[in-house]
């Protein structure tokens, strides 16, 4: 029959999309490195369901901004700096997937999954931000010094990684430096810092391809390394990853030591879009002091480019001076769109108005603890659903057999369904997932009892069956609405490990709708096809 | 095949006295608990400091609490959490301290302390700490009140919509009933309420609606069915009708709710004790508060057919072949007829 093989299909499709969804894949995690204790990138394989902090073990902050010291009159932007400035930091933080978001409209909240350390990270996210504006290395110092770096780390013994034979290689088709040739072909293997930058586009830009910039940075953290970097210069990572083709790089620039200007004597900063030329643009406002020293500083540095630091790290590309610039400038962006002009701005006011933070709320869970409730969550799991199975089958037989098979495609969709849609699994959570079997059988109950009913009336077995689904739906309708409409207004109100359990429950309504409706009523038909002259029904 | 209460035939209403006495009793033991001795918060909701500590070898309470008092933390409580070997310390912020960050931080600072002298430095590990500001607590006790009555805001206008206000009424009101007989059992059980604890009170919500749909969808089917009965008869046959299919959902959902209860360790258990709970009071609630309610309404404010109107008056002429028994003859009170819409 058609519509039996239709279903079938379209069980088969559910199945096999929710066995892909929880196959183990590939996923980066960012772990410390054993060796320098930094953070790294590696690649793990595993089931690719996201666990609460409750169950994983990690610290929850929630920050808002300290009113005690006088009031902050627009806590929304003071909030969104605060965001900007803990992303900058997040790198920082020894733990795979930070969370920083905003709650509402004054919340800041920052998840650090695994994070062991309350201390530090509060350490890392109270930090006062500091902005500063320093010009690239004009005369190519860096680039200059390059060979010798890479002569220090020969001696050293630290080898090549890069199979190119190139120093500073060409990647834009810029002039490769004639000294970084020379030392190439004289010692004839590439040098273990130079093999790793490619050219930018402006005077002390890099470009390091994203998964070695790692290596370079502890290259340059060496401290025979720092002391062959010129005098007067610095290195600075950028913040953002920039992709040239199918390849991602990381932006490392070359500055000068001394700050020409700090976040100190900027006033104001804001994005617009200018109706003339249509270009984003960012216009800041300093203080009279700031006016007089950059006056100064851009005066000398016309045609030279300037980068914005914040936290250390380099925030877009740098800008070129184009004249002096006194208490009004402005950041020309080009065609870039509004969103990157208005992301500007909030660093330099970031920098120029630390907002003062308080945390309001904070958890630190172990991670043992978490595995301990994971592996309870567990044991409570399988004595309920082998309780619910022995009471299905031993009071409706066959059938009863048939609505397990249907729970157990129903605990494969909610845990794919969670998996599929990025949603957190909490112990709050777990413990909704254990009921929901418990309350997942009702709607095979209801079906089932509605089949004997229909049977006693006297109704032939394929009309009962036809009729027992047919009336029991409205039942199953309203009441699984309305236990879902309940299940989102605490979604709505509640937090993290609240939120989860919310989301297991109404994912939870969904599959079991599913798997006890379409899925059940399926194997009757298959069952009613097999044997069209069965006349009892062990239900 | 086992069949349990397959023709069952039990005169539900004719409880509805004991029942509304029994459940006041419980709800007035409640109320004195609740005003004696009040609900026992969490720190999420008054602010605090939590300290879970988990020692080597087990430290008596009185010790802890001593080292707590020489560090200058008096009157927090401790707790066994689960085992002998963890303890759970909660420090209530108090009101006056509002403002200044710097208890939280000293709170857990002085229980590190503690624990240094009384089990020894090394002898414990901390396994989790929670810090809430009282002003956040104060948010999320508003916001808990506030999601129970929207959720029977919400409710009432869906059963309006599907079903008719009437049945809307009498499942938001039998729903009431459980979130006060729930808070009265919170109340006499002294569990903590957490956000998580607050999270099964809207299970229970959730799942008493659920228990009162299945009936009135069976109410409302028999009222087209059987267009001679009274009200009172149509639900003693829905109730009765629906009787095996309430016994075993109850069945695998307490299952899971003892499994819960048992096995899934501390942080849950006042979830499922509050489950538990539940699962009895929405059963009860379904059939001798949900239901009686209905009468009432219908009674006072009859319906199209004016079944209400009848309802405990003098018995349609031709019972079904499976009308439950005879109800006592109470003499009809005197209906108001007020307009209805």
């Amino acid at each position: 029959m058609s519509t039996i093989r239709g279903r079938l299909i379209l069980i088969g499709i559910l199945v096999l999309g929710s066995a892909l969804s929880l196959l183990p894949r590939n996923e980066t995690q960012r772990i410390p490195d054993a060796v320098t204790g930094r953070m790294k990138d590696t690649t793990v394989r595993r089931v690719p369901i996201n666990l609460g902090l409750d169950l994983q073990g990690g610290i929850h902050l929630a920050l808002e901004v300290d009113e005690s010291k006088g009031p902050v009159p627009d806590c929304a932007d003071a909030i969104q700096r605060a965001e900007r400035v803990v992303r900058t930091r997040i790198d920082q933080f020894g733990t795979t997937e930070p969370v920083v978001q905003i709650q509402g409209r004054c919340r800041l909240i920052v998840e650090l999954a695994g994070e062991k350390d309350p201390a530090r990270a509060k350490s890392i996210i109270a930090r006062t931000a500091f902005l500063e504006f320093r010009i690239t290395d004009m005369q190519n110092q860096f680039q200059a010094a390059l060979p010798q770096i890479d002569a220090v780390l020969r001696r050293a013994g630290v080898k090549s990684r890069a199979a190119a034979p190139s120093a500073v290689s060409q990647l834009f088709g810029k002039d490769t430096s004639k000294a970084a040739r020379d030392s190439a072909t004289e010692a004839n293997t590439p040098g273990a810092l130079s093999s790793l930058l490619f050219q930018g586009q402006l005077p002390g830009e890099f470009l390091v391809p994203e998964e070695q910039w790692e290596v370079a940075d502890s290259l340059l953290l060496r401290p025979d390394v720092r002391q062959a970097i010129p005098r007067g210069i610095d290195l600075k990572w950028g913040a953002q990853i920039e992709s040239r083709g199918a390849k991602s790089y990381k932006p490392l620039y070359a500055v000068e030591s001394h700050s020409i200007i700090t976040g100190e004597e900027l006033q104001k900063a804001t994005a617009r879009r200018d109706q003339l030329t249509n270009q984003s643009i960012v216009e800041f406002v300093l203080t009279r002091r700031g006016a007089r020293i950059f006056g100064e500083e851009t005066a000398r540095h016309i045609q030279h480019y300037m980068a914005i630091i914040l936290d250390g790290r380099v925030q877009g590309q740098p800008p070129i001076i184009k004249s002096q610039i006194n208490a009004r400038g402005m950041i020309e962006l080009g065609t870039k769109p509004l969103q990157e002009a208005s992301d500007l701005a909030l660093v330099l006011r970031a920098g120029a108005l630390p907002a003062p933070l308080q945390i309001v709320e904070e958890r630190a869970i172990g991670a043992s603890l978490g595995a301990d409730s994971i592996k309870d969550g567990i044991r409570a799991g399988v004595v309920g659903v082998v309780l619910v199975i022995v009471i299905m089958v031993g009071y409706y037989r066959l059938s009863g057999v048939l609505a397990v098979a249907a729970l157990t495609l129903y605990c494969l969709f909610t845990i794919a369904g969670l998996s599929a849609f990025g949603f957190t699994l909490t112990l709050p959570g777990l413990a909704g997932f254990v009921l929901s079997i418990g309350i997942a059988v009702d709607a095979n109950v209801l079906i089932f009892e509605r089949i004997r009913e229909e049977l006693v009336h006297g109704k032939s077995l394929r009309l009962a069956i036809e009729d027992g689904f047919k009336h029991a739906m409205n039942a199953i309708v309203d009441s699984n609405v309305s236990t879902a409409l309940t299940a989102f207004i605490l979604y709505l109100v509640g937090t993290g490990p609240v939120q989860g359990f919310a989301i297991t429950l109404i994912i939870g309504i969904a599959a079991s709708m599913v798997s006890a409706i379409f899925v059940v009523k399926t194997f009757f038909l298959i069952w009613l096809q097999r044997r069209p002259a069965m006349t009892t029904l062990s239900v | 095949m086992i069949r349990l209460f397959a023709n069952a035939n039990y005169d539900f209403i004719k409880w509805t006295r004991w029942a509304y006495t029994l459940t006041g009793a419980i709800m007035l033991v409640g109320l004195a608990f609740l005003v004696t001795r009040g609900l026992n918060y969490s720190i999420e909701f008054t602010g605090g400091t939590l300290v879970q500590v988990e020692t080597k070898t087990t430290v008596p309470i009185g010790q802890i609490r001593e080292a707590l008092d020489n560090v200058g933390l008096h009157g927090a409580e401790i707790q066994t959490f689960g085992s002998d070997t963890s303890y759970v310390i909660r420090a209530r912020t108090s009101a006056s301290a509002d403002t200044t960050g710097a208890d939280t931080v000293a709170v857990t600072a002085g229980v590190t302390r503690a624990f240094d002298a009384s089990a020894g430095a090394g002898a414990y590990r901390i396994e989790r700490t929670e810090v809430v500001r009282p002003k956040v607590g104060r948010e999320l006790q508003g916001k808990a009140f506030l999601a129970i009555i929207f959720s029977f805001f919400v409710t009432l206008i869906y059963l309006a919509a599907r079903f008719e206000w009437r049945f809307g009424l009498a499942a938001v009101l039998a729903t009431a009933h459980d979130v006060l007989a729930t808070i009265a059992f919170i109340s006499v059980m002294h569990l903590e309420v957490s956000l998580v604890v607050v999270g099964a009170v809207l299970t229970v919500v959730g799942y008493s609606l659920n228990d009162t749909i299945i009936i009135f969808d069976r109410v409302r089917e028999n009222l087209h069915k059987y267009r001679r009965q009274n009200l009172y008869e149509i639900l003693n046959l829905s109730i009765n009708e629906t009787l095996p299919r309430s016994v075993l959902t109850h069945g695998t959902t307490i299952a899971t709710t003892l499994a819960l209860l048992l096995l899934a360790g501390e942080v849950i258990r006042p979830f499922a004790w509050v489950m538990s709970f539940g699962i009895f009071t929405g059963t009860f609630s379904s059939i001798y508060i949900a239901a009686p309610i209905l009468l009432l309404i219908e009674k006072r404010w009859p319906g199209e057919d004016a079944r209400g109107a009848r309802a405990l008056g003098a018995r349609a002429p031709t019972p079904a072949p499976s009308g439950p028994s005879t109800p006592k003859s109470v003499p009809p009170p005197p209906v108001p007829r007020v307009p209805v819409r």
